[in-house]
């Protein structure tokens, strides 16, 4: 309980250092916000009512005890471009992003840990170099150039996929989803609408691998060099001599063991995707936070920028928080500091 | 330098860098079309497809894409050069002293980077650039911003592991002062772990401020700049395919070669994280 305590108040100081990063970013630098609120044609009389009213007029350290106050409040202020809420513009947004991050990070799971293991096992055969050429191919691919070629090729050229949106534009007349939890993917689930399912899924399949390429590339890599160093410590050795089998000694003590630093790497990697979405929505006209956030960025729309980095800086902390948990369940001797 | 041609792949990359390189210093010598990679538009040449008059074909105002894209090695390589550059600087700076020192100052420094890297990776710098105003120098100084803690941690953590060796508490009980100290005994030992960590970050750098470019808050047009390409055939992808195909591979193959090399120069100064 102490712990939890005690990684509650860290991460509010956390949380409390990044707002103020971001705040003194937006106002310190000489952008005027009640300028881009009004846009360019207003009077210098209009602007300067406008200030009072946005409370640009008093000093800066009140204003940021102000935004504090009003962010823990729940008031995150109005969006310049949409004139929505941002809160209310985060809430409608996020689970598209999240069942988009969920399928990228279930993709890089799965094909890194076993091309990773199936490399290990095949070291310094074929197998190994190729499936190391892929991995460093991951890593090194810009996830905007991977989507428009995936766009074009499969989209395309071979129109197996649709090319941008998380659901054809018809499904909201012919196959509307009922609103359950806010999930559109997990909702038309939970409520039978299986058509939208697999509108869904067939959507999800590009931009969803589009994002994990990077991870893909992380964890393949981890997950075998990971294998290769508990298969040659005392205790694999000794299994062997006493003559358990090669494919026990694999998967039930080396996989086992090379288990925590690949789930550090994948918390890691899903912190890598929080901001890998801007660039993937923004390619794929994903309805989520990304392309907003992506949007908001050009259009210097600061209270929408705000919000964004709080709520992507709280998805890192979450996301460590997690990682630690998964960490303390395998490995009782590492719990939280 | 034999370890850079120790396989197949590392001398692909190994090559491949010596052509960027060569493409950066003598671009517009090599050129097909100099004045087209400058940016000079040429609207009756728009949209040819690549042929044998324009390799790689030409784009929306009629430049030669082969010529744009030699152009653009210059300052990709110039970015990632002046952002690790000034990030290790800075980092290795404050990281010896941190390490060196401990203390308050030590806990000062290191609750700040800890600050900067509360950030998803990237954010804080596409927040930054925002702020300062796209532009190519702007990308620069916010890639800086979020990069520089890296190298804190790392040099920190080198410099009190050294610090604690005997000789140089011994060199320090026989008044030596600090300066000499971290000069002669601490830096040189940290150079391995930063030659590693610089060799490793340059292509994330490229592939960062390409990032940058493609959602137009780094180089501005008109200039040669691989990410802004990208983002200028974006809409063109399904008919002038080229454009961003070619403009997103050089920056590929650029960040593939120095991902591939910088594994090459971890195993052969340091096996020991190799084998991790």
């Amino acid at each position: 309980m102490k712990i939890l305590r005690n990684r509650l108040s860290s991460a509010l100081l956390v949380l409390l250092g990044a707002s103020f990063i971001t705040f003194t970013l937006a106002r310190v630098i000489p952008s005027d916000p009640a300028l881009a609120y009004i846009g360019p044609k207003a009077t210098a009389a209009e602007a300067a009512k406008l200030r009072i009213t946005l409370g640009l007029d008093q000093p800066i350290p009140v204003q940021y005890f102000k935004y504090l106050i009003e962010t823990f409040q729940g008031n995150w202020g109005y969006s310049l471009s949409t004139k929505q809420p941002i809160l209310q513009e985060i809430a409608d947004r996020l689970p598209a992003t999240l069942e988009l991050i969920f399928f990228a990070i279930s993709f890089a799971v799965i094909f890194g840990v076993a091309l990773g293991v199936y490399a290990a096992k095949y070291r310094g055969k074929f197998q190994d170099s190729l499936i190391r050429i892929f991995a460093i191919i991951g890593v090194s691919m810009p996830a905007f150039w991977l989507g428009l070629l995936l766009q074009m090729l499969f989209a395309g050229r071979l129109t197996w996929f649709p090319a941008t949106g998380q659901f054809d534009i018809e499904l909201k007349y012919d196959h509307p989803i009922t609103r359950v939890t806010g999930f559109p993917l997990f909702d038309s689930i939970i409520t039978g609408n299986y058509h939208a399912t697999f509108n869904g899924l067939h959507h999800m399949i590009l931009p969803a691998l589009t994002l994990s390429a990077y991870s893909f590339g992380l964890l393949s890599r981890m997950a075998r060099a990971n294998l290769l160093e508990v298969l040659s410590q005392d205790y694999v050795k000794v299994a062997r001599a006493y003559g358990l089998s090669e494919r026990l000694i694999f998967f039930k003590l080396a996989l086992r063991n090379a288990l925590p630093p690949i789930v550090t790497v994948t918390g890691l990697s899903a912190a890598y995707l929080i901001t890998g979405t801007f660039f993937v929505e923004q390619v794929y006209n994903w309805p989520g936070i990304g392309s907003f956030a992506v949007n908001s960025l050009l259009s210097i729309d600061y209270p929408a920028i705000m919000g964004i980095t709080l709520v992507a800086a709280i998805g890192y902390l979450v996301t460590n928080f997690i990682v630690d948990l998964i960490q303390s369940k395998l490995d009782p001797r590492v719990w939280m500091k | 330098m034999k370890f850079l041609f120790k396989d197949k792949l590392t001398s692909m990359a190994s090559t491949l860098l010596i052509l960027f390189i060569f493409l950066a210093i003598f671009g517009p010598l090599v050129a097909p079309y100099p004045k087209e990679g400058r940016g000079k538009a040429n609207v009756d040449n728009s949209f040819i497809g690549p042929g044998w008059k324009h390799l790689l074909g030409t784009d929306e105002l009629g430049r030669d894409l082969l010529s744009r894209i030699i152009f653009g090695a210059r300052p990709a390589l110039l970015i990632a050069l002046a952002v690790v550059g000034f990030a290790a600087v800075i980092g290795t700076l404050l990281g010896l002293i941190a390490g060196y020192r401990g203390g308050w100052i030590d806990s000062l420094i290191m609750r700040v980077s800890e600050l900067f890297l509360s950030f998803p990776p990237l954010l804080l710098s596409l927040v930054a650039v925002t702020f300062l105003g796209p532009g190519l120098v702007n990308a620069l100084i916010a890639l800086i911003i979020s990069w520089w803690p890296w190298y804190a941690r790392l040099i920190r953590v080198e410099a009190s592991i050294v610090k604690s060796k005997p000789y140089v508490e011994i060199s320090a009980a026989m008044g030596v002062p600090d300066r000499v100290i971290i000069l002669r005994h601490i830096l040189r030992n940290v150079t391995t772990p930063l030659i590693v960590q610089i060799a490793a970050d340059l292509g994330t750098v490229i592939l960062a401020a390409g990032s940058l470019a493609f959602i137009g808050l780094g180089a501005q047009p008109p200039a040669a700049d691989w990410g802004l390409m990208v983002a200028q055939g974006r809409n063109l992808i399904f008919d002038q395919w080229w454009i961003s195909t070619f403009s997103g591979m050089a920056i590929f193959l650029a960040v593939l070669a120095f991902n591939i090399l910088g594994d090459a120069l971890r195993d052969h100064f340091d096996p020991r994280i190799s084998r991790q």
